[in-house]
Parts: C-alpha cells; structure tokens; sequence
C-alpha cells in the first residue's frame, strides 16, 4: 500500500477526471452528453485553471470528438475522452478505424442506454453495440476501479507490444454520479508508473509516414489479422500492469473476479456495478444455506476465455445477468458470448440468462433471489424460451 | 532556388515557371486519370504549403489515387481517417502540436496543418467538421477539390454540382434537366463564420493559386481556399482540355478568382469583358443537353452573380469582420 | 514492400498499416497508360517550363541543356501540348 496515496470523498465522474490528470492527458476532444458531462466539465475547468496542461477542444459532435482525438494522437499527445449512448453510436464508424490505425486513444465510456426511445439512464446498450469495435474493453463497478483503471488504461495503450485504443465502461448515473470513499494517488507516484507517451510513429515533418492508407483485397485480410492478434495477445501486457499496480496499491485485479464462488453450485455472472447489487443477494442467500456464488467479469475485450472457463467450471448452472438486449438474437450479449465460450468444453454447465435493468430500471437484492429461483426452474426442464426479459410488466 | 523566396510571400514582378520550386510533394505514379486538373491542383498545392506541413485528408479521388497500400504518392506526413472528418482530424492535430509545443516537446518549428477535400467531403458530409473546425478559430487551412460532383464514386450529384450539369444522380431525362439547384456557395459560408481568410484559386492561374495557399498558410486563423478541378472523367471534355477549362471558367465569370480577407472581397484576377457562358460549356460532355432556355438562364445567372461579386468588392464595408478580443488570462 | 502484394504475410504489415516511407508510388510505372506521347519540336522551344508546370503527374523533367521532356510517367493526356506557348509540342500515337 503506497504511502502517499489520500482517502477522499468524491464524486466517481471527478475522481476519473483527477485520474486523466494525474496520467497527464495531453489533449482532450470532447462533446456533451448525459451522464458523462461530469467528466469532461471538471477537465475543462482544470484545464481552464492550468491545473492541467493540455488542450481542450470543444468539438461539435462526438463524431468530431473521437476524429479530433485521431488527430491528437497521430500527432503524438496522450488523448482522453469520454462519451455515453448515442455519442458512442455517433461516432462508431470512427471507433473502428482509431483501433485499426492503432491509436492508443483512451476512452471512459458513462454506460447508458441507446435510443429508441430516449433514455438518459443507465444500461449496456451502448458499449454492446460497440463489440466488434477493436479496442480493449473493461468494466468496473466501484468508484476506486473507475479511478484506477483510468490511470491504467493509458499505460496499457500505450505500451508498444500493445498499442490499441482503450475504454473504460462504468454505468452512467448509478455509478458516475454517486460520491464514493476511494483512495487517490500522488502525482508522484502515477508518473513513476506511467512515462510520458512516446508514439510508434506521429506527423512529423522530418520523418513522412503515411496513415490510413486502403488496403485491396489482397491486404485487408493480413490487416485485420495484425489487428486481432496485437488484441488478443494484449492480454499478457494488460495482467502485467494490473499486477504493477497491485504491487503499488494493493488492489489486484484479475480478468475475471469471483465473489463467494467457492463450491457453488450455482453462479450468477454479471459486469459492471449490478454486481455489486448481486453480492448483497448472494451474501443472503448463502446465510440460507444456498450454494450460489457471483462471477464478475472485468476484462471484456480481448474476451478472457480461460479465465471464465476456469471461473465456472465446478458450477451446474450459470445465471448471466445482461444489463442489455440483443433484439431478435441470442438475447443478452453476454449471454451470448458466455454459451459460445463454454461450448467446446466436454464438460460445461447450463447458462441461462436475464436481462434486467434496462434503461436504467433499480435491480434490487430481492431481484437477484427471484432470479436464481426463476432459472433453476428453467434449468431443470430445459429453457422454455430463448430470452427472458426480467421485471417486465405484462 | 527553392531556399530563395517561395516559401515566403514576396512579390515579384515576374512570373516564371521554370523558376518555380522543383522538388514534388506529390510523386508520380498516383493512379488519378490522364488529364485530371485535381491532380494537377494537388501537386503545386504541395508544392506551396512547403516540408513543413501536416495534411490530412479526405476520402475522394486524391486520397484512393494517391494511398493504396503499399504505395502512397505523398511526401508530407499525411492522414486519412473518414470522408466527413477530415476538419476534426486537423483540428485534433493542431491541438496536439500547440501542446506539445507548450510542453517543450515538439522539435524544430511548428509545421502548417493543411486540411483537404473534395467537393462533397467540404460542402456535404464534411460541411459540419469544417463549420466547427472554422468556429473554434484554429490554425489550419482547408483546401477544397471542387471536381463538382462525387468523382470517385461515379460521377454523382453533390450540392456543389453547378445548374443543368449532368451526372448519374442528376441525369437529364424526360422530366429533368440535371441538376437543378445552383452551386452551394462554400465560400459565403466561410466568410460567414468570419475567419481571415478565404478565396478561389485555380490551376489554371497557377501563381495565384501559389501564392494564396503561401498567404493562407501564413496568416493566423481558420484559412479557406476553394480549387476548381477540371475532372475530364465527370465533365465529359477532352483531357488535354482540362487546364483551357479552368482558364474559361474564370474568363466567363463562372469561377471568379478573389480572395476576402477579413470580410474584405477583392479579385485578384480581373476579367473586363466577360466571355459567354457557352465557350466554357461547349467543350463539357455533361452539359450538352440544355438547350437555349437553360443555357440563357445560366448566362443571366452568372452575370448577376459576378455583377453582385463586384459590388462586394467595392463595398464600404467587410462582412462578418473578427475583432480580436483580448488576451486571455487573469494577472 | 518489395514483395508483390499478394504475398505479403500479415507479420510484414506495419502496425496500423502505416506506410512509413513516402512517395513509393513511384514505383507505379503509370507510363503503361498512354496510347499518345508528346514530342517537342526543339528548335521552338523557347524553354519556359510551362509543359513543366501543367503536367498532373509531374511527368515532365528537365534535361541538362535547359529543354523539357516527357518521363516514364506521362499518361497522355496532351495537356502541355495545348498549354504550349509556341506550340512546340505534339501528340504522337504509341508505337503498337
């Protein structure tokens, strides 16, 4: 536990601002949107104040935002910023193309739900519709993770056997708008942690490259399988700096967290803050004597395989609780990916899953019980329907 | 002879070619077709913004010809990212050099950062990128194609096609006479938004063209330059006609050639006698359907709009002038 | 890339598919184009450099004693003949 880290009281969206700070983010394009404005209001005003000495570009659009942030970054500064929901869907023909240029861009995604209809409120809809992107994704569920993450995430981008843009997913409101005790580190400390950005390759006069070049259809393949293997093998770097930082502060993270999983034979598995919601539930429940444990997924992108096998293997049954919904598919995505990362396995349990909370609906403990007994019914004869949407008034 | 003058903006009472900088900053072997006067814009357009520039650049004819993996026409350090971003992009970059330069970072002099365009990448897709690149007042210049219609794509309709012109999303038929709205006027637009700078250029007046992009380079600000591009390909004219055609657009009035500088119009160059409108169609393949009613309307129309460019030229007064406020920072 | 495209392997690739040297789209020999080049009548050439300066391809290089001539890259298009001042340069049909 370092010494110089300070406990504070604050509000999660400022702690990740004092997080960029302390990372010393050099540029910033950002554009407004609930719930994320927390953020990028307090960076402006650091800004503002020489608090922090970067540029902040009022952009017009995220779509704007997140090219602005190419540009930054291809110019060779550390480039932050931060979006929510139609923001995210806004400038989603760029996301594809940050992470194939390889632009270590990092991004706090204030998780809420996408339009129709409108929404403010917090559910996954928005970073779903955003898998495929190329970046590396994680999720956190507490204040302290979303500041910790943040400084993190930046040196995981950065890193040259890396290289890939990054988001940080916390949900909007529940998460981004509540004030939490966390512990706050010393610039001292982050910077002996975290070196200045040195770029692969940026403009510059004295050494031409050209970026974003096309690709016919004798490259695109070769291209996009750089892209997947630098994203699949960014795992190994990504471990390596969460243990760095453990040894710094104490806290380890791990890929995929357990909470009371041991000998349980069933598992509910979720991502983000529900889960914190989900511990008070499994708490009651294993006072009464049930076998049920909690699996909290952190890492998203690159989609950590062995560590979920590994989580579930000794359970019957996993109930994935989704905070979005894949309409007309497999109904939740991470549902869906779950069931496609147990499927080569000889011996795997049944998945059944529920979405809940969308659009920011309250899950309450008593959910997450009702909810166990729901899909130990369902697993018992079978599925009888291919989604269930949980809480839905009929 | 490149170290002497040309990449400040003297003046010289003589104008001669071969005196021009040799170095190219647009190779050979790009891929746009024979006799492309987009092409030929790029290359001096280069040339004149100097080593130290940063581009970054639209999707369009000039990026597909110029940036197929693995060859790339360009000696500048160069960009592409999407069709209607290329203003953010740049926007991005001067931020990210102001800061490094703050931070002691950056190594030598701050290169230019020039933004480019075509037609429908500027006054379509890109028009909201720009506008906001324009407001904010950063240090770039933006250099749109204007070929007047979506080249690389086919040949089809944007809101800078001109009235009456053919494309494959315009085309005359039955009911139709082609295009039937009038030029957007980008450079009105990049007036409105009161930066220092704009103007027309053409290479077909290749010094003009030179000389404007040296003098939007160095003036401080959001810089507006609109390039007329003779497209062969599109317009369905001869190949070998194509810088003749930029010479005709200017000397019908079609394409006047003048610069605003806060708000001020001026031509830079003077046409006395304009030419009818038709010797600038004629030779157009795109125009060939518009009989007398069209062709008189777009002659009306030209003239009125030249006649309305001179009154601007003499007003009294600038429009949408920038005051400088002061600087910023409390003591 | 020295290699043709089409066997390049996808380790070869610089990251984000940069090109990191400039201007190798000389290596593109667009000169397969044309179906007409130009020829300069030198006794008219008053060598200004106007052919020079309105050639798309910068297809058009100095030579030694001041005059112009095409290079490998010229397309064709017949530009710098029109341009011509003196109208020293003709369209000549490639030999087939």
């Amino acid at each position: 536990m370092s010494a110089k880290a300070h406990r504070v009281g604050m509000e999660v969206s400022i702690a990740v601002s004092h997080a960029v700070q302390l990372a010393r983010a050099e540029a910033i394009a950002a554009y407004p949107i609930t719930p994320q404005t927390h953020i990028v209001e307090h960076l402006s005003s650091m800004v503002a104040n020489g608090d922090l000495e970067a540029e902040f570009v009022n952009v017009e659009s995220e779509h704007s935002a997140m090219s602005a942030c190419i540009g930054m970054c291809a110019a060779g500064a550390r480039t932050f910023t931060a979006t929510s929901s139609q923001g995210l869907a806004l400038m989603n023909e760029i996301l594809f193309i940050t992470s194939a240029m390889r632009l270590p861009i990092v991004m706090a995604v204030a998780n809420r739900a996408l339009s129709g209809p409108l929404s403010i409120w917090n559910d996954h809809g928005d970073i779903m519709a955003a898998r495929d992107i190329g970046w590396i994704q994680v999720f956190v569920e507490n204040g302290q993770e979303a500041f910790d993450h943040t400084v993190m995430a930046f040196k995981i981008a950065e890193d040259h056997r890396v290289i890939l843009p990054t988001i940080i997913n916390m949900d909007g409101f529940i998460l981004t708008h509540v004030v939490e005790a966390l512990e706050m580190l010393d610039q001292e400390t982050v910077d002996k942690f975290l070196p200045d950005y040195h770029p692969r390759f940026y403009l510059d006069p004295k050494n031409p490259v050209t970026m974003g070049a096309f690709a016919m259809p004798e490259l695109y393949t070769e291209v996009k399988m750089a892209h997947q293997v630098a994203l699949t093998e960014s795992y190994n770097q990504i471990l390596k700096v969460w243990e760095e930082w453990g040894k710094i502060t104490g806290r380890n993270y791990r890929p995929v967290e357990h909470y009371r999983t041991e000998g349980a034979k069933t598992l509910l598995l979720m991502m983000g803050s529900l889960a914190q919601v989900a511990e008070v539930a499994v708490d009651e429940m294993r006072e009464n004597g049930e076998s049920v444990g909690l699996v909290k997924p952190r890492l998203w992108r690159p989609f950590p395989f062995n560590d979920l096998r590994e989580a579930v293997a000794d359970a019957e049954l996993v109930i994935v609780c989704d905070r979005a919904l894949s309409l007309g598919g497999a109904a939740g995505p991470v549902l869906a990916e779950v069931r496609s990362a147990l499927y080569p396995l000889a011996k795997k349990p049944a998945v059944i899953g529920y979405t809940v909370g969308l659009g920011g609906r309250d899950v309450q403990p008593e959910a997450f019980k009702e909810i166990v007994r729901l899909a130990q019914a369902e697993a018992a004869t079978g599925p009888s329907e291919e989604y269930f949407l949980f809480g839905v008034r009929s | 002879m490149e170290k002497f003058g040309y990449a400040q903006s003297q003046k010289f009472d003589t104008y001669a070619s071969r005196l021009m900088p040799r170095k190219e900053f647009f190779t050979s072997g790009h891929r746009s077709c024979q006799g492309c006067g987009e092409a030929l814009a790029v290359r001096w357009v280069c040339k004149a913004i100097g080593e130290d520039a940063i581009i970054a650049h639209a999707t369009g004819c000039m990026e597909i010809v110029s940036s197929g993996m693995p060859q790339t026409a360009w000696m500048h350090p160069w960009i592409h990212v999407a069709f209607e971003n290329t203003s953010a992009v740049a926007s991005g970059i001067e931020a990210a050099l102001k800061v490094l330069s703050r931070k002691g970072k950056l190594k030598g002099k701050m290169p230019a950062v020039v933004a480019m365009g075509g037609d429908g990448g500027t006054t379509d897709i890109g028009l909201q990128s720009l506008s906001g690149a324009m407001e904010r007042g950063h240090n770039f210049t933006y250099v749109c194609w204007d070929n007047e219609a979506y080249m690389n794509t086919g040949i089809q309709r944007s809101s800078s096609t001109p009235y009456g012109a053919m494309t494959t999303t315009s085309p005359p038929g039955k009911l139709s006479i082609g295009q039937h709205t009038q030029k957007k006027n980008m450079v009105a637009i990049a007036v409105a938004h009161g930066i220092p700078y704009v103007a027309t250029a053409n290479p077909s007046y290749l010094f003009d063209l030179y000389f404007k992009i040296r003098k939007a380079i160095e003036t401080p600000g959001p810089a507006y330059i609109h390039v007329l591009s003779v497209c062969p390909t599109g317009w369905r004219s001869a190949t070998d006609l194509s810088v003749r055609l930029g010479r005709l657009a200017v000397e019908t009035g079609v394409f006047p050639l003048y610069e605003v500088e806060n708000g001020r119009y001026h031509l830079t160059v003077e046409v006395p006698k304009l030419r009818p409108v038709t010797d600038y169609m004629k030779p157009q393949g795109r125009f060939r359907h518009l009989r007398g009613k069209e062709l008189d309307f777009i002659q009306r129309h030209t003239q009125a709009q030249y006649e309305l460019l001179l009154d601007k030229c003499g007003a009294s007064y600038p429009e949408f002038p920038m005051i400088p406020p002061p600087e910023e920072g409390q003591e | 890339m020295s290699k043709p495209w089409d066997q390049v392997t996808w380790q070869e690739i610089e990251v984000g598919g940069v090109l990191t040297e400039p201007g190798t789209a000389r290596n593109y020999n667009t000169g397969d184009w044309r179906s007409q080049h130009p020829v300069w009548t030198k006794t008219r050439c008053i060598k200004c450099g106007i052919c020079w300066t309105v050639c798309p391809e910068a297809g058009i290089s100095e030579e030694p004693d001041g005059y112009f001539d095409m290079n490998k890259y010229c397309k064709g298009c017949g530009i710098c003949a029109k341009e011509c001042v003196t109208g020293c340069i003709s369209m000549v049909p490639e030999e087939e």
